[in-house]
């Protein structure tokens, strides 16, 4: 693990000429290709680009979730290619939450079972997790929900609870992945309102990858470009 | 992951397809009970055959006679004594000796006489024996119509059925608990004969004065008995001195009594002190202690005999039969595996995203892998747990049916499967740990799995 400190603070996330590149039959995927980017802490920044830009793997990328196939990506001053795959587990349960565009909520519990799970692989104490589950559902307003299953709630409500569990173990990094892809405009504005909010609140970084630029730019303090796996350019809100 | 977090997501896990892992579970319980069935089976048979063995009274036995005795039978036997007549007489220092040996539990003359039982002025002619206490145990006495000897000292007889028949045709069992008289032959000492001392010159036997060196005569006595019961077989299986006989006493009476024997005539001509026995019937508590008990009885100079220690062949036996038992049983257990592990494979199949999810919110390889091996082990232990419970109806079964065919032929029933407690925590142990073997490899395919591609699954 490499701690290397930028020229003023330590950046919240740093990516260093990443590449991730895919064989796909006889051709090789460039589905990231040498992306050099930097992340100030509290910063809410959306990813943006077309299909196939690469913006989702370059997430997956700084969320722990995938690896690099050169370059490094630093977050905290920690270099998620040099982990094992169990510090990177560990990085993922403590540093990071996620929010995908499709819930992945698991059907079979309950939404504070959800909300409960990734303390659960954080090995908390159950009465402590019982309490955190709540208050990270009412902080999105779904107090009164608790023994919901998925199923019963409007996707709206599933993205919610799918904030609620990213929340769950206080990360530093909210990773958004689509967020409102499978919403519509109002919920999506909502749910996003409910991100910024949270994230000024917690003093989080939040990512988020989007095609929606109209949307990114409403909420988003900074812009990042992708197109073919290459960085195009960047933009801060006006 | 916690233990208890573990536990708990497994069981929600294995809830969530009742049907499927239900029936992977019954699998699991109907290979774990055949193997069960089978085994106990083994075991009860093998305790079956010891029972019948030991019943048979003739596998815990070391039967003891003096070099002095009995030579020229056995050519090999004569030439390992060097002096035969200097060998060590069997007399009641050497049964005390003998009693005192580890693992001995009754040393006891063996008394075979003939007599007379007067009844009504008849008078019926049968062979008088002298049982230990012992006897109750053995098989013949299974079928005991009244009781034993209340002790080894009192004046009762057992009759065998076929001389009570003689006794009283029409209804032999009236003799249970009325007297009888029996007739035998007194051995009496006699008085040393002046006349016959100088031949015994020479002082080795000469210590002399009890009169019993010198010679005996036979005087007819009568004796009341109370005959307490009737035995329809002959003890021993009819194999040993005692076992021929129709009337039969309790040992010490027969000592007491002084009954005269054939084998007296031997011991008159072999003059020396006091009382000696012709053979000594030496009870071991166990037929694998029976060598080493005639390893010491022939240290102390004496020759011995038993029947070679059949207990030991037959656990070899039992030892080949319980693994073909197990072998067949563990065919159904082997099937079993195939379904956890086709179970568990279609469980990671379906719930790849779920796993995706998992790995996605924090869960490690480890702990994806540690929830499958946990789903295989309570699969195997509820799995476990069931078969017992079926085995045990399987084998209830075997035994109501053996029982009923038994006593079709006139036989008593006897349990044929008998299911140990230690089988039921090793039959347990054994499906959870052939459970977690099975899990191994699709518990290692869940946690490999990449969640990027599976949560690109929609």
């Amino acid at each position: 693990m490499s701690v290397r400190q930028s020229s003023s603070s330590i950046a919240a996330v740093r990516t260093e000429n990443v590449t991730r590149h895919y064989p796909m039959g006889e051709s090789l995927i460039k589905a990231v290709d040498g992306v050099s980017i930097s992340i100030e802490p509290g910063e809410f920044v959306a990813l943006l680009g077309q299909s196939g830009s690469g913006k989702s793997t370059l997430l997956n990328l700084i969320a722990g979730l995938d690896r690099p196939t050169s370059g490094s990506v630093l977050v905290q001053g920690r270099d998620l290619a040099q982990m094992s795959s169990l510090e990177l587990a560990q990085y993922r349960r403590n540093v990071v939450g996620m929010v995908f565009q499709s819930f992945h909520l698991i059907p079979s519990m309950t939404i504070v079972e959800n909300v409960e799970l990734p303390m659960r692989f954080a090995e908390i104490d159950r009465t402590e997790r019982m309490q955190r589950s709540r208050e990270s559902l009412e902080r999105v307003g779904l107090g009164h929900r608790l023994d919901h299953r998925p199923s019963q709630l409007s996707g709206g409500e599933q993205q919610r609870v799918s904030l609620a569990r990213a929340l769950a173990n206080r990360p530093a990094l909210l990773m958004a992945d689509e967020p409102t892809g499978n919403l519509d405009s109002r919920t999506g504005e909502d749910i996003l309102n409910l991100i910024r909010d949270v994230s000024l609140s917690m003093g989080m970084t939040v990512v988020m990858v989007t095609h929606e630029r109209a949307l990114a730019e409403r909420f988003a303090q900074r812009f990042i470009y992708l197109a073919d796996g290459k960085l195009a350019s960047e933009g801060v809100r006006a | 992951m916690k233990t208890y977090d573990l536990l708990d997501l497994a069981v929600r896990n294995l809830r969530q397809s009742k049907l499927r892992n239900g029936l992977t579970t019954v699998g699991i319980a109907v290979g774990v009970a055949s193997l069960v069935a089978m085994l106990s089976l083994g075991v009860g048979l093998q305790q079956l055959a010891t029972r019948r063995l030991a019943g048979s009274g003739l596998f815990d036995t070391v039967f003891v006679t003096s070099r002095q005795d009995y030579r020229g039978f056995d050519k090999e036997d004569d030439a390992k004594t060097t002096n035969p007549e200097k060998a060590p007489v069997l007399d009641e220092a050497a049964r005390t000796k003998i009693t005192q040996l580890p693992n001995v539990t009754e040393v006891e003359p063996e008394i075979r006489v003939m007599g007379e039982i007067v009844t009504a002025g008849e008078t019926h002619f049968g062979f008088v024996t002298g049982l230990p206490m012992s006897a109750r145990e053995n098989e013949a006495f299974e079928n005991l119509k009244g009781k034993f000897f209340s002790s080894d000292n009192a004046d009762e007889a057992i009759l065998l059925t076929d001389f009570a028949k003689e006794l009283n045709p029409k209804n032999p069992s009236e003799l249970i608990g009325q007297d009888i008289t029996l007739r035998y032959g007194e051995r009496q000492a006699l008085a040393q004969d002046s006349s016959d001392r100088p031949q015994m010159s020479g002082g080795e036997s000469g210590a002399g004065g009890s009169g019993d060196d010198y010679g005996f005569s036979v005087v007819r006595k009568m004796q009341k008995l109370r005959v307490v019961g009737l035995i329809e077989q002959e003890p021993y299986g009819g194999m040993r001195t005692v076992s021929r006989g129709r009337i039969f006493l309790p040992v010490r009476t027969t000592e007491r009594l002084n009954m005269a024997q054939f084998t007296d005539m031997r011991s008159s001509l072999r003059g020396g002190s006091g009382k000696t026995y012709m053979t000594l019937t030496v009870r071991v508590k166990d037929p694998a202690k029976v060598q080493a008990v005639q390893d010491a009885v022939t240290q102390m100079g004496y020759r011995t005999f038993s029947v070679l220690d059949a207990t030991k062949s037959l656990r070899r036996f039992f030892t080949v039969l319980d693994l073909f038992l197990g072998i067949f049983g563990s065919l159904a257990l082997a099937v079993a595996t195939l379904a956890i592990i086709n179970t568990l494979v279609m469980a990671v199949l379906e719930r790849r995203r779920e796993i995706g999810v998992m790995k996605a919110i924090g869960a490690s390889d480890g702990d994806v892998k540690k929830l499958f091996f946990t789903e295989a082990g309570a699969m195997g232990f509820f799995g476990g747990v069931l078969g017992i419970a079926l085995g045990f109806a399987i084998g209830k079964a075997i035994n109501i049916g053996t029982g009923i065919y038994l006593q079709r032929r006139q036989l008593p029933a006897e349990p044929v499967w008998i299911m140990p407690v230690w089988l039921i925590g090793a039959a347990i142990l054994f499906s959870v740990v052939v459970s977690l073997l099975a899990g191994l490899y699709p518990a290692s395919r869940a946690a490999k799995l990449d969640p990027v591609q599976t949560l690109k699954y929609e």
